[in-house]
């Protein structure tokens, strides 16, 4: 069976088994179709979670970039992963026991302002749109490189289904669905890795092959790696050589960036007491740990791989005959990701630093006739291509579309729920009409999500920026606005309505237009003032500035408030009994 | 609000035991992960250093044994002053 009719079956079977279940967990009543009934168990809620939140960008694109850069990009690991704990102790318990169905309504109530819970939901709909962009990128290129179509018909195959089960399934359909399509994706993410691990370390959990012995060469695996890159004339891999500031800053707008996105957030609401909300967000660490743990292990696996197969026996002197190249790099030549131009014309692949400051290296390099690095690698087929970079066979290609697939849709579809609910919810029911009724509601719910889609899939086909550089605009946007919000709303009893507005537009607003600054005004490529190559306030790049925009929003909020009057005693009430577990019961519909 | 005394003492607790956890959130990820990172250099872990292992690695596992820890200590802590679910 040849490679496409593989891809072909198992991407096939996968969705069919998504949405077969969609269809079996129908959402009947408004209740279910926000928050499945409240009846997920913390372990299945968890691994809906972790499918939910492990994007594209997670599965696709993350172990890519570490392969490339090293020890300066574990700014991602620490960041995605950190934001639970934060999470975990600050939000999610408090926010399970106000019992309410959406981020918004939680800030209206507790800032007892229509005003505040706008707000909110203009933070929630810019920040989720983003994100979705984002996806619906990754969901395009995807689709066109697995089932061999064009990129735009990639984008609206991927449309139609998360249009399929997000609008007709609600959350409970969502939740049963993301847990078929996390184990769909951790198996993909997994067994390759432990393939590779094998062969080159021979011990089969790639997590511990990472920092253990490379057969081959006798040497720790990550010396053999550091050796080989320097060799080459790059950074070597262990090493920091970014600015330090901004990686603190860039790991920190990840780590609130994670805790302030209301998709994330708004699932544990859906587990029936405040104990299990503290579990649920331990669950889903942990399952969000098997690939977090399995990432560095595969760029560091891969870099290697990629450097041994262009150099025999990773010898410098000894670059591959390009008409010997390995069948996995005519694949990506296809593509277009993977390109070899001869720029010496001695038919030989020399892949190397090209822009090295090190004067002994260039010297050396010219010695020897090269001129210039002749194979470029996008940074994104990196996890794609793994399998086939280490000659596993076909069905484990095939398992790997399928799992990426699953990434990008689970979190596409969970995003365009929490954008649905808050329209619905928050913007239709709370404010504008508020008397509509529960089909009403429903219908509205799946208009706006339909609209949503729409908007995405046409930024998709155009998209903004690169998806990365989309989503880390999506995390910067949240950390800045709504975690502020939600934290100082359970931890200060002092901060009021105007206080909390004023906070969260600030952060919005000037976390935007740092972003604009850089990326261009509303993405329009040209119209950015500086780059991040050369950032506005120093070492601190447009993606770093979350972290700013939450400091400004906390600091805000706290001059405005203690300059204008208290919350009423009835807020106070709220605000400690929002702190006690005890009486959470079920969730309120107002 | 039955009881306000006790809700207070839970409370109190709640947020030490808050600080406590985020100090050491902090120290693993952006202290030996990022900042302390040319202090440790001596430690060596799998052909690197300590520092690479907890920014890839390390900081993960005590952030999962952090949630784990607070979610057993509150649901203790729910009971002790009476106000678990």
């Amino acid at each position: 069976m040849d490679q496409f009719t593989l891809n072909i079956l198992f991407v096939g079977a996968s969705f069919a088994l998504y949405i077969g279940i969609a269809i079996w967990a129908r959402a009947g009543s408004t209740s279910e179709f926000y928050a499945a009934g409240r009846g997920v168990h913390p372990v299945t809620n968890g691994m809906a979670t972790a499918a939910d939140w492990m994007s594209a960008a997670s599965f696709i694109s993350m172990a890519g970039l570490i392969a490339f850069t090293g020890y300066d990009n574990s700014s991602f690991l620490m960041g995605w992963t950190g934001g639970y704990v934060l999470l975990a102790l600050m939000l999610a318990p408090y926010l399970r026991k106000f019992g309410k169905f959406t981020v918004p309504e939680f800030i209206g109530d507790r800032f007892y302002s229509p005003t505040a819970r706008l707000v909110a939901v203009i933070c929630l709909i810019v920040a989720s749109t983003t994100y979705v962009i984002g996806q619906m990128t990754g969901v395009g290129v995807a689709f066109s490189r697995f089932l061999e179509v064009s990129n735009s018909t990639g984008l609206f195959i991927g449309a139609g289904v998360v249009f399929a089960y997000a609008v007709f399934g609600g959350m409970k359909g969502v939740t049963y669905t993301q847990v078929a399509q996390y184990c769909v994706l951790i198996t993909a993410y997994t067994i390759p890795a432990i393939f590779i691990s094998l062969q080159l370390t021979g011990n089969p959990i790639p997590a511990l092959g990472l920092f253990g012995e490379h057969t081959q060469s006798g040497q720790p695996l990550l010396q053999t790696l550091d050796a080989l890159v320097t060799d080459l004339g790059f950074n070597d891999y262990t090493g920091h050589h970014g600015n330090t500031l901004n990686m603190v800053l860039f790991t920190l707008s990840l780590m609130i960036g994670t805790a302030g996105l209301p998709h994330v957030i708004i699932r544990f609401f859906t587990v029936p007491k405040v104990a299990d909300a503290r579990w649920s967000a331990g669950w889903t660490l942990i399952f969000i740990a098997l690939l977090y743990l399995t990432a560095p292990a595969v760029g560091a696996m891969a870099r290697l791989n990629l450097i041994t197969t262009t150099y025999e026996g990773g010898n410098i002197e000894q670059p591959i005959d390009y008409a010997a190249r390995p069948d996995w790099m005519k694949n990506w030549e296809v593509t277009g990701l993977l390109k070899f131009e001869d720029k010496n014309g001695d038919g030989k692949i020399q892949w190397y630093n090209d822009a090295s400051s090190n004067e002994e290296f260039n010297a050396k390099v010219e010695a020897m006739g090269w001129k210039g690095s002749e194979l470029s690698v996008n940074r994104d087929i990196l996890v794609l291509a793994n399998p086939e970079i280490a000659q596993l066979p076909g069905w484990v290609i095939a398992l790997v579309a399928a799992g990426g697939l699953a990434a990008a849709l689970s979190t596409a579809a969970g995003l365009l729920l929490a954008i649905s609910s808050s329209v619905a919810h928050d913007l239709f029911k709370g404010q504008l009409t508020p008397n509509i009724s529960e089909a009403g509601e429903l219908m509205t719910a799946r208009v706006s999500m339909a609209i949503a889609i729409g908007v995405a899939t046409y930024l998709g086909l155009n998209p903004p920026g690169f998806a990365a550089q989309t989503v880390a605009l999506a995390f910067g946007l949240a950390a800045a606005s709504i975690f502020p919000a939600l934290m100082m709303g359970i931890f200060s009893k002092r901060i009021n309505n105007k206080g909390a507005v004023a906070g969260m537009l600030t952060g919005l607003v000037v976390t935007l237009i740092y972003i604009f600054l850089h990326k261009g005004w509303f993405f329009i490529p040209g119209t950015n003032s500086f780059s991040d190559a050369d950032p506005l306030l120093g070492p601190i790049k447009s993606t770093s500035f979350g972290a700013i925009g939450a400091a400004l929003n906390f600091a805000v909020a706290y001059f405005v408030s203690n300059a204008t009057e208290e919350p009423p005693q009835e807020i106070i009430d709220l605000v400690e009994s929002v702190r006690i577990p005890k009486g959470a019961g079920a969730a309120q519909d107002h | 609000m039955a009881d306000n005394s006790s809700n207070n003492e839970y409370w109190s607790a709640n947020v030490r035991l808050i600080k406590i956890s985020l100090v050491i959130w902090a120290l693993v990820s952006f202290g030996f992960g990022i900042l302390l990172r040319p202090l440790l250099k001596g430690i060596s872990v799998g052909g690197t250093d300590l520092g690479f292992w907890f920014a890839q690695q390390g900081s993960i596992l005590v952030f999962l044994a952090l949630i784990f820890f607070y979610a057993w200590r509150m649901n203790s802590l729910d009971r002790e002053h009476g106000v678990e679910e």
